[in-house]
């Protein structure tokens, strides 16, 4: 994918190369290695400092895998987030990125390409162009960010699902992995995937999906948080090796789902 | 063993905190303490009201730490929790300690707790004020419990999240349940430094 990513038209060659830098490893990220366990109270109640003792967070980190697990049986192929009225979308949306709103990546609407890998059987590029003439659907739903805020959305697209078939996905296949203009990445199972309010998202609102809610596409996942919802993809993948995420390898759970 | 002689044989022991309750209060401390410092940091990161919690009072680092924190918190908070009400209902517990609860004693109680004429002589027997107390920290972890199932999963669980008066509802209820456990923690404390023999009767049993 990181090849793909290089090679992808419509994208701003400078951009790439800041945004490269930012897909290293973010020194005040790594915080949480150390800080995971820093509490002087809970150093003192146990008598013993647990703030350098990689072992704490390795077990976090197991029991977060564990909660993948669980959130996997949980998740009912079937069940549809809430949908709301008109009225209730939040206007403005808000912005949340990594990066400032005006650091939003300008992707070229004609030099754009969908990267298709994997286990796809058509890998055949998409331009935006040919995304627009699939069969849209449209949702009105609330986002969850990990954060704690929520704001409810008005978005059109293509289901992923009916995508997923088009292009001749294997749809037994475990995950499917996004690739984003700005570096950004992330990755969810397959049954998310297929649930019908999964969308490659190209309007917002009744306009054309703005930069700073990731233009030209974003996938919309109702039934997951926010940061599961890559904007400005370029690039998507099917396979079944687990490959993480942006934030999910700097400790956010990984499935996160609603 | 029937319920009464199960009581009696306490008695007979001469123990006011059977095993079983000072086990499971001791690891529900450990999982109240883990789940404040992760929650006070997931709060921080988008504060519902015009305040963030001290830094130092928080567990985790950063959101992601003090998320992973919350939700391996949350198994051993929900875990223990059954435990002690399996079998607080089977030794019919919360029967003989926290009921009967009558408005009348819990006003009297309380108007001698606060004139510092309340009796704390026999540890075993809980007076009104303590009842509604023990009884309403139950609830309120019941209701923590409900809410936060339903932040977790709003669209698994939306009946539960739309009880709670949806997503939004539902960080208000979490919250303001987190808060009535801190205000019982903060007189909970106090007493027991007050009261230091209830302190020994949760370790030792007597």
């Amino acid at each position: 994918m990181r090849r793909a990513r290089t090679r992808v038209a419509g994208v701003d060659a400078e951009l790439l190369v800041n945004d490269a830098a930012r897909l290293l490893p973010d020194p005040s990220r790594r915080r949480f290695l150390r800080q995971v366990g820093s509490l002087g109270a809970l150093a003192m109640l146990t008598g013993c400092d647990i703030t350098d003792a990689p072992s704490a967070e390795k077990a976090l980190r197991k029991i977060s895998e564990f909660n993948d697990w669980v959130q996997a049986r949980l998740f009912n192929p079937n069940r549809l987030a809430t949908t709301y009225p008109d009225s209730a979308v939040t206007r403005p949306f808000p912005f949340n990125a990594y990066y400032a709103e005006a650091e939003a990546p300008d992707v070229d609407e004609e030099r754009y390409r969908l990267i298709l890998d994997g286990l796809i059987a058509n890998k055949q590029p998409w331009t935006l162009e040919q995304l627009a003439g699939l069969p849209q659907q449209t949702q009105i739903t609330r986002l969850v960010c990990v954060e704690g805020w929520s704001a409810i959305g008005k978005w059109t697209g293509v289901p992923l699902r009916s995508f997923l078939e088009r292009i001749g996905a294997d749809l037994t296949a475990k995950y499917v992995h996004f690739v984003c203009a700005e570096g950004y990445f992330s990755s969810i199972d397959m049954p998310t995937a297929l649930h019908p309010q999964t969308q490659m998202t190209l309007a917002f609102d009744g306009q054309t999906l703005p930069t700073r809610l990731g233009f030209p596409m974003r996938i919309r996942i109702p039934t997951k948080l926010g940061f599961k919802n890559p904007k400005h993809v370029i690039g998507m993948t099917v396979l079944n090796n687990y490959t993480g995420g942006y934030w999910e390898d700097q400790g956010y759970n990984w499935f996160s789902g609603l | 063993m029937s319920t009464s002689t199960t009581a009696r044989s306490a008695r007979n022991l001469g123990l006011i905190h059977p095993l079983y309750v000072r086990i499971t209060h001791w690891l529900n401390a450990i999982a109240v303490f883990i789940m404040l410092g992760s929650g006070w940091q997931i709060y921080n990161a988008s504060p519902l009201f015009a305040f963030a919690f001290p830094p130092s009072l928080t567990l985790g680092g950063w959101l992601a730490g003090g998320l992973l924190w919350h939700f391996a918190g949350m198994w051993l908070f929900v875990a223990n929790g059954l435990l002690y009400l399996a079998l607080g209902l089977k030794k019919a517990h919360f029967r003989r300690k926290f009921l009967p609860l009558r408005v009348a004693d819990v006003v009297g109680d309380l108007g001698a707790a606060l004139t510092g004429r309340l009796s704390h002589a026999d540890l075993a027997v809980y007076n009104a004020v303590q009842k509604l107390f023990y009884l309403g920290v139950l609830i309120a972890g019941l209701v923590i419990v409900a809410s936060g199932l339903a932040l977790w999963k709003p669209v698994q669980f939306k009946e539960l999240a739309a009880l709670c008066g949806g997503y939004e509802g539902a960080r208000l209820v979490h919250f303001f349940a987190m808060a009535s456990i801190v205000l019982f923690l903060a007189i909970h404390v106090l007493m027991a430094v007050l009261v230091p023999r209830s302190l020994r009767a949760m370790i030792r049993g007597r």
